[in-house]
């Protein structure tokens, strides 16, 4: 067996296997634990089979393609399913099946206290949700992969409102699902219209045109513009960032897996595996760079202000999205790749942590905890393994890749959005050390630790996860540290020793505000003041999506409406009046009496003796 | 006589039919006067039969006087159907199907 594509395929259908039973046999699915056991079950051997998949990949070094015609045409099917193995859906398959099986045995511990039938309903959904997330990532076309995509976002919808009993969850879900919706009509247009001009879906076949140039270049700018447009809503860039930080009402394994880890990061995935066809479009390739540092330091400026632990690594996340996407739009998207990568680990990590602590603290206040490095010495350790891989200090898994795009970005030839992620990276750093002071170190807080709520460590099923993570953030900064991939550009001498001189001045920063306080938060607070009042609000991006919806969507929403009830309706319901006003008046002829009817027939018989008679 | 004499004599038998259908209260009355326009009906057949030398319109008269007979017993077998069930043969109250 050298074939790459089989346990590849194997991988994409056990959680196949997995949803199809949980959403047949009810029996089982509300009998939770039954389908948990299954689910994660199923997941491990995804996990086992992906990286058999890695395995023979990397050896063989090429790619593998098994097709299954779809639609048929008659020159040849229109669409094909199937999977495509190569180097990097093999890598990203990986990272896919090993957050999800780890975020399955976390959420056996974090969602102990819900009931059996829900829990089935979560366990469900999750191996739904790794099936479209393989079958995203292994698409071959972009057939397949626009259907997986639209079903990871309903998987997204499912899970966010998973309590959907509490409103704000039912609301993030649908306020998640109608951005990402509205991008993906970018996309879907997008797709069409370059099948128009290439007549094929397929990433090979479109790979061969670009390398020959056989694809035509006019229009292929709005083309490429579309596809962008459908991976910004997805990996909530600007100005579709908004629905992330939403969508942390979800339960925080969802969190971790999907709205940090996998999910999100499939726009930047998309593009990674087209970037040849974006290279064909420079001017759009700017935008995505620019748009992305842009993204990068909007977010990081959001996240220094949340008081919301998810929140702050919600808007993390879209910081570091937006890195990936400026090193895409830089031209290297190996890079941005990379970070993908190990940005999986370590989010995913920094989220499971983040759920062990809301877990046993019962807030997401960060300002409500205080302390928790004495009382769950564990999750702390795994909390900072996580903050400082993402703050990108040496020998942890973020260092490497976060410079690797600061490299990209600087070769690329974008000193600008240079700039703006080298003071991301400090932002980065000094926001979250702030969590990590103020939460982990600072004083135990009030109302907390005290009363019937004892805070502890995780159990195994939460500590395993989080465990196996740190380690692996750690590894892979060790294993950079000694060989790491060649990088496609020349590397600046300058540049690592910059890149660890912010990170660390980020952190000391952090430390002198929210530890030592030498430098006061409210000092802090009142330099940046209207800065800080407007990152607060959001900056209003919410505010004016909100009055763009509310103003002149539901001002025609209201137009049609009233269209529709007074003339469309009152025109029909003034004929049926007079229908009705005829028919009751004409009722009366009908008097049921027999001679009656023969006066009737015999008026008749005379008109028409008169009529055939009549003189003409 | 002539021809006028025989359709003279059919008219006004058909109207006083026609009459007695559309005004007796009673349905056997009105079974009656049905069967007057038919007879008037007959004459005017027969006439012409006579008068023109066809013998079909007797043929069509023989066929006619018992298909009237048939229609007069079933014609009161309704009545008295119907007088079993409204206890009444009034034409006037038999308006079930007033609209």
């Amino acid at each position: 067996m050298t074939d790459p594509a089989l346990p590849a395929l194997l991988a994409l259908l056990l959680p196949a296997c997995a949803f199809v039973i949980l959403a047949v046999v009810a029996p089982l699915r509300r009998h939770g634990r039954a389908a948990a056991g299954l689910s994660v079950l199923f997941a491990a051997g995804a996990l086992a089979a992906a990286i058999g998949a890695l395995r023979l990949a990397t050896r063989s070094g090429g790619f593998s393609e098994w097709l299954w015609a779809w639609i048929p045409a008659e020159a040849g099917p229109l669409a094909t399913v199937g999977v495509l193995a190569d180097g990097d859906s093999a890598l990203m398959l990986v990272l896919v099946a090993l957050i999800s099986f780890l975020v399955q045995v976390y959420s056996l511990g974090y969602l102990s206290d819900e009931t059996m039938p829900s829990l089935g309903r979560y366990y469900a959904y999750q191996s739904l949700f790794a099936f479209s997330m393989m079958g995203l990532v292994l698409a071959p076309n972009f057939a397949q992969l626009f259907i997986c995509w639209e079903l990871v976002g309903l998987c997204s919808y499912l899970l966010i409102g998973y309590w959907y009993t509490r409103p704000e969850a039912a609301r993030a879900a649908v306020k998640a699902f109608w951005i990402t919706k509205a991008a993906d009509v970018g996309l879907l247009i997008g797709i069409v219209l370059l099948w128009r001009q290439t007549g094929t879906f397929d990433f090979l076949e479109l790979l061969q045109m670009a390398d020959t140039g056989a694809i035509p270049l006019a229009g292929l700018g709005v083309i490429t513009f579309c596809i962008y447009l459908g991976a910004s809503g997805k990996s909530a860039q600007f100005p579709f960032h908004i629905w992330l930080p939403d969508a942390m009402e979800g339960p925080t394994p969802v969190s971790a897996l999907i709205h940090a880890a996998t999910m999100v990061t499939a726009g930047v995935y998309l593009l990674t595996r087209t970037v040849w066809l974006f290279r064909l479009t420079p001017d759009v390739m700017q935008l995505i760079a620019w748009n992305g540092a842009f993204t990068a330091l909007l977010a990081a400026v959001l996240a220094c202000v949340q008081t919301d632990i998810k929140r702050v690594l919600a808007y993390s996340t879209v910081s570091q999205l937006g890195y990936m996407m400026a090193a895409i739009g830089a031209g290297f998207a190996s890079a941005g790749f990379l970070h993908l990568l190990t940005h999986g680990i370590f989010k995913a990590l920094l989220f499971l942590g983040a759920g062990a602590v809301i877990h046993a603290v019962g807030t997401n206040d960060i300002f409500r905890m205080g302390g928790l490095a004495r009382t769950m010495p564990q999750t702390a350790i795994a909390f900072i393994v996580g903050t400082v891989s993402l703050a990108g200090v040496p020998f942890f898994a973020g260092f490497f890749s976060k410079e690797e795009i600061l490299g990209a970005v600087l070769a690329g030839g974008f000193p600008g959005p240079f700039g703006m992620l080298l003071f991301v990276a400090f932002l980065t750093a000094f926001y979250m050390f702030r969590v990590v002071f103020v939460a982990f170190f600072g004083a135990a807080a009030a109302g907390h630790g005290t009363g019937d709520h004892h805070v502890h460590d995780a159990p195994p099923s939460m500590a395993l996860p989080l465990g196996i993570l740190a380690l692996l953030s750690v590894g892979i900064g060790v294993l950079f540290a000694f060989w790491h991939p060649r990088a496609e550009f020349e590397e600046l001498g300058w540049l690592t020793p910059t890149a660890v001189v912010v990170a660390f001045a980020g952190i000391l920063f952090a430390y002198l505000v929210y530890q030592r306080r030498a430098v006061s938060a409210d000092t802090l607070a009142t330099i940046f003041g209207p800065i800080r009042a407007a990152a607060l609000r959001r900056f209003w991006i919410d505010d004016i999506f909100a009055f763009v919806y509310r103003g002149p969507m539901l001002g025609l929403a209201k137009l049609v409406g009233w269209v529709d009830r007074y003339l469309v309706d009152g025109i029909l319901n003034v004929l049926s009046a007079w229908t009705l006003t005829a028919g009751d008046r004409m009722r009366r002829i009908q008097s049921g009496r027999a001679q009656d009817y023969v006066y009737g027939i015999a008026l008749g018989v005379l008109l028409l003796l008169v009529w055939v008679r009549w003189p003409r | 006589m002539g021809l006028n004499a025989y359709l003279t004599l059919a008219a006004v038998l058909f109207a006083i039919g026609f009459f007695g259908v559309v005004t007796r209260r009673n349905t056997v009355g009105i079974l009656l006067g049905i069967e007057l326009m038919l007879n008037a009906v007959n004459i005017n057949l027969v006439a012409f039969a006579r008068f023109n030398a066809d013998i079909v319109g007797m043929i069509f008269t023989t066929f006619t006087i018992p298909i009237t007979v048939a229609e007069v017993a079933l014609g009161l077998a309704i009545v008295i159907l119907i007088f079993r069930m409204k206890r009444t043969v009034v034409a006037d109250h038999l308006d079930i199907l007033k609209g």
